[in-house]
């Protein structure tokens, strides 16, 4: 497919990174040349140098050939007219970044039916929903849904006092009867699809797959769960700041926010007026501690450096607070926080990057491979893949057990008329279904793929 | 320095040899020549060696930078020489290694200079081989696997930069391997068009195919010993005016497949390499026109030399030794132009020049109002300094590169002229020169040693020097940086 990305920032560049690994022709568009050397230096894609609210710019870029135009320059205003003159162009699919709050609200809605968007994005509100979905659930590293809200993966830490050391998935299963799948385990920095003898370790991060409103009970099962935030503490009144406090506060949590920014903390109390805004420097521990740090349910650090970041919720660690999310931009930054111990990180260019895989590969669909959803799960070490099975699928109505499955694949989800099912051994595939297939290392386009 | 990364797809460029010498193996033995088994030994051999590298060099990583571009190519390109000579010598029509692969190295980097004192002797399969190793190296050989081979490296840019010709080297489309893929198809298309325009001039298709790889590649290898010479002028005037096609950059053929003919028309280059063409042409036909006897004779014997010259092609349909000075002089210098970037022709490229001349105005008018600000401006875009000052340095490596192979061919007596245009030809990938290394010689008169040092010449001028320079430089090859 060939998709343009105008504007190669750090959004920007992770987006065109992760658009070239599928396979797709990219162009890059950016006004730095230093930027698009160093683009066509270590990707395969074509860029142009230029303005891409400039239609001669455009046009070099090929847009009338575009199946999908993506604007992520720092600019929300310059992002839509580059999309709207993209659209005007014959572009096919238009996707805006737009971040300023003023223009997210209700008439958002309204601008992207003039512009003829077909999405926009939203960076910053997105890790936000990302960090509330994780402050409900603060057992989980991460959680991801698939399906339309039907199945739920949570990522889970194993600490070293837990109950499941040891055990293999089979003896698990035994003693723990119930609907759930350990989909994949992360040890060390490799992804392991596991079968029926994979004993598990400590340290190891399992994505425990399983229908959403069972996830509670479960966790209660395993022995698992963390009691809900309460109390949050977020360092630094950002944009992802606002939109979090504006969730947490909406279901009941009481939000502390740090910032050292006299001007940005009383914009923050004038529109949150219910959070407790502390302004002074967030990584004085002695303010940390003064605002209440130890006995906070919940600590998410979102300064804009990772560097701070990290620090920081190291510190929130030591002082035993409960969850601690941290937010970090940079892959190298978050291998390197996991080694020092925090487990729950949240990248916003991983959040978006993700979601535009998704949105390109749906796009794709209506035009050949037979992949519904593409997620990226365990830092996007591996993938979780949505397939409808046609009528003409020659392996219908066979148990799975007797199924011969590649390596590395897992079936890890079977919807079948708005039932959600996760499957064991004795359940078939039928005509009509959605499955959900778990994977490390392969690259399928069609469900008869996964077969050996 | 990911070595085993370079090794690995060096290997794979072997193998792929010996699936070139395929077409060479089919003429010989459609002609029942037993060349043929020289062919098959080379094959084996190439299939051998190149799956040993490739087995013994399984690369941990995949990311390759700059410098593995740069040392890929250079090996790859004296690897294939090397493979590419052994048929020659296993069947012993060039029995002296050097001498094979020098006309081998002379075939892929689309030189066209011969050390054989009699073309007419050698075998159709061989003669073929010769003249398709024009066909491959013109494009670039590593283009060409690039275009078949699945994608090697997200990297592949940098191999591609370091083999195509000209100071900017871009994609024309997002993936380097569709780019390799579209330019093959248009060589591919013009290369047919070709064919068939000259079996429509009466010649056979074994000569056809030898003259149209030939000026497609911008190489020079004939079948005949009078080279063009003894064929109808329809044919000499196909063969001109395709090798002026041949010389023009294939990412505007490109352009106008997708119909953007106006940046077609707003190519500076274009437009500067066929004025150079025309005044050359114009300059040449008033200079002799007492040699011959009608103005159309003049005029095709004045544009097939200069188009054979500035495309660095080689062919000759007569001998312009015999020519008066200002003619002479006037070749000399197009042998140093050379054709536009990202063709199939070599020497400094018309785009090099166009940005020579602009650097030297800058200088000039900054010399008349030293606080001027000024831009260099190229294809309607400005010029950023690395480029224009890369311009620059390419050409005193060029010199430094040119003097060196001049005083070294000059340990051996013989005039003067003959070394020097010998260096010009062989460096600029043209062939031949004047003197006694003019049209109507060859270049046997050489010794081995000189012989060598022309085919590094010609290495050094089809990519471009840096890459060889760079795989020679020891630096390169350190494990700690």
């Amino acid at each position: 497919m060939n998709i343009i990305i105008a504007g190669c920032g750090k959004i920007g560049s992770t987006l065109l990174r992760n658009l070239v690994a599928e396979g797709h022709n990219v162009t890059a568009i950016d006004d730095n040349p230093a930027v698009i050397e160093e683009l066509n230096n270590i990707y395969d894609v074509i860029g142009v140098c230029g303005n891409g609210t400039d239609c001669d710019t455009l046009a070099e870029a090929g847009v009338s050939e575009a199946e999908l135009f993506v604007a992520t320059t720092d600019s929300d205003e310059k992002n839509m007219l580059a999309c709207f003159l993209a659209k005007c162009m014959k572009a096919g699919h238009t996707i805006a970044r737009i971040r300023n709050p003023d223009y997210n609200d209700e008439s958002l809605g309204f601008m992207r039916q003039q512009l003829g968007l077909a999405n926009s994005l939203n960076p910053e509100r997105l890790t936000a929903e990302e960090l509330f979905n994780i402050l409900k659930l603060p057992s989980a590293v991460k959680i991801e849904t698939f399906s339309q809200r039907n199945f739920e993966m949570v990522e889970l830490l194993l600490r070293e006092d837990s109950a499941l050391l040891g055990m293999s998935l089979w003896q698990l299963r035994k003693k723990f009867p119930a609907r759930y799948l350990i989909g994949c385990v992360m040890r060390g920095e490799e992804v392991i699809i596991p079968d029926g003898n994979f004993e598990l370790k400590a340290g190891d991060r399992i994505g425990l797959y399983a229908a959403p409103h069972e996830v509670q009970k479960l966790l209660k099962m395993l022995g698992l769960l963390q009691k809900q935030a309460r109390s949050v503490m977020l360092l630094g009144a950002s944009k992802i700041a606002y939109y979090l406090t504006q969730a947490l506060l909406a279901s009941g949590n009481r939000v502390t926010v740090i910032d050292k920014n006299p001007a940005r903390c009383a914009e923050f109390a004038e529109a949150m007026p219910k959070a407790t805004v502390i302004c002074g420097d967030g990584a004085s521990q002695e303010l940390l501690l003064e605002s209440g740090l130890a006995h906070t349910d919940a600590f998410v650090a979102l300064t804009g450096m990772d560097e701070e970041n990290i620090l920081i919720s190291i510190f929130a660690e030591s002082q035993n607070v409960p969850k601690v999310i941290c937010k970090a931009n940079r892959p190298e930054m978050a291998t390197l926080a996991q080694k020092m111990g925090l487990d729950s990180l949240v990248s916003p260019r991983d959040t978006v990057a993700n979601i535009l895989v998704r949105y390109a590969r749906a796009l794709e669909n209506s035009m050949g491979s037979s992949v519904e959803t593409l997620y990226k799960v365990m830092d996007g070490k591996a993938e979780a893949l949505e397939f409808f099975v046609r009528e003409d699928f020659s392996h219908t109505n066979i148990p799975l057990k007797d199924l011969k499955l590649k390596d590395n694949v897992l079936l890890t989800g079977i919807l079948r008329s708005r039932k959600a099912i996760i499957p064991s051994g004795d359940d078939v595939l039928m005509a009509g279904d959605r499955v959900v297939v778990m994977t490390t290392g392969h690259r399928f386009q069609d469900l008869s793929d996964i077969l050996r | 320095m990911n070595r085993r990364m370079i090794f690995s797809v060096v290997g794979k460029m072997v193998t792929a040899e010996a699936g070139l010498l395929i077409l060479p193996l089919a003429t010989a033995v459609l002609y029942g020549e037993s060349c043929a088994w020289a062919i098959l030994q080379t094959m084996l051999l190439a299939l051998v060696l190149g799956q040993t590298m490739v087995l013994l060099s399984r690369p941990k990583s995949r990311v390759i930078y700059a410098r593995e571009g740069f040392c890929i190519t250079a090996l790859a390109w004296i690897f294939m020489s090397a493979v590419g000579a052994l048929p020659f010598v296993i069947s012993g029509e060039i029995p002296h290694f050097i001498d094979a692969f020098f006309e081998t190295v002379s075939g892929f980097t689309t030189t066209g200079a011969s050390i054989l004192n009699d073309v007419e002797a050698m075998s159709h399969g061989l003669l073929l081989w010769r003249s398709f190793t024009h066909w491959v190296g013109g494009m670039g050989i590593l283009v060409f696997v690039t275009a078949l081979l699945p994608s090697v490296s997200d990297r592949t840019i940098h191999i591609l930069r370091a083999e195509m010709p000209g100071p900017i080297v871009g994609k024309i489309v997002p993936k380097a391997k569709d780019t390799a893929m579209i330019l093959y198809k248009i060589y591919l298309g013009m290369t047919a068009v070709m064919v068939v325009l000259l079996l429509l001039g009466g010649m056979s298709l074994f000569e056809s195919l030898i003259h149209t790889f030939g000026a497609a590649g911008t190489g020079g290898f004939s079948s005949r010993a009078t080279s063009i010479a003894s064929y109808s002028p329809y044919c000499q005037w196909v063969i001109t005016i395709f090798m002026l096609l041949f010389g023009i950059n294939f990412n505007l053929y490109y352009l106008l497949l997708i119909r953007r003919f106006r940046s077609v028309l707003q190519s500076t280059e274009l437009w500067t390499y066929l004025a150079i063409v025309v005044v050359a042409i114009a300059l040449i036909c008033a200079n002799i026109r007492d040699l011959y006897s009608t103005f159309a004779e003049t005029l095709r014997y004045a544009s097939f030399q200069v188009s054979t010259i500035i495309t660095t092609t080689g062919y000759a349909t007569t001998d312009f030794n015999l020519w008066p000075g200002f003619s002479k002089g006037i070749l000399l210098l197009l042998m140093f132009v050379g054709a536009c970037a990202g063709s199939t022709a070599g020497g400094l490229k018309v785009s090099r020049v166009v940005i020579m001349a602009k650097n030297v105005g800058r200088q000039l008018r900054q010399l008349v109002h030293p606080r001027s600000v000024t831009a260099v401006k190229f294809e309607g875009k400005t010029l950023d300094d690395q480029t224009a000052h890369g311009v620059g340095v390419y050409l005193s490596v060029y010199l430094f590169c040119f003097v060196a192979i001049v005083l070294l061919l000059c340990l051996e007596d013989m005039s003067f002229t003959t070394h020097f245009s010998a260096a010009a030809a062989c460096f600029n990938n043209i062939g031949p020169g004047f003197d006694l290394v003019g049209p109507a010689s060859n270049y046997d008169c050489y010794s081995y040693f000189s012989k060598f040092v022309l085919s590094i010449g010609m290495l050094l001028g089809r990519l471009e020097i840096y890459p060889l320079l760079i795989a020679l430089y020891p630096g390169t090859w350190r494990k700690k940086s």
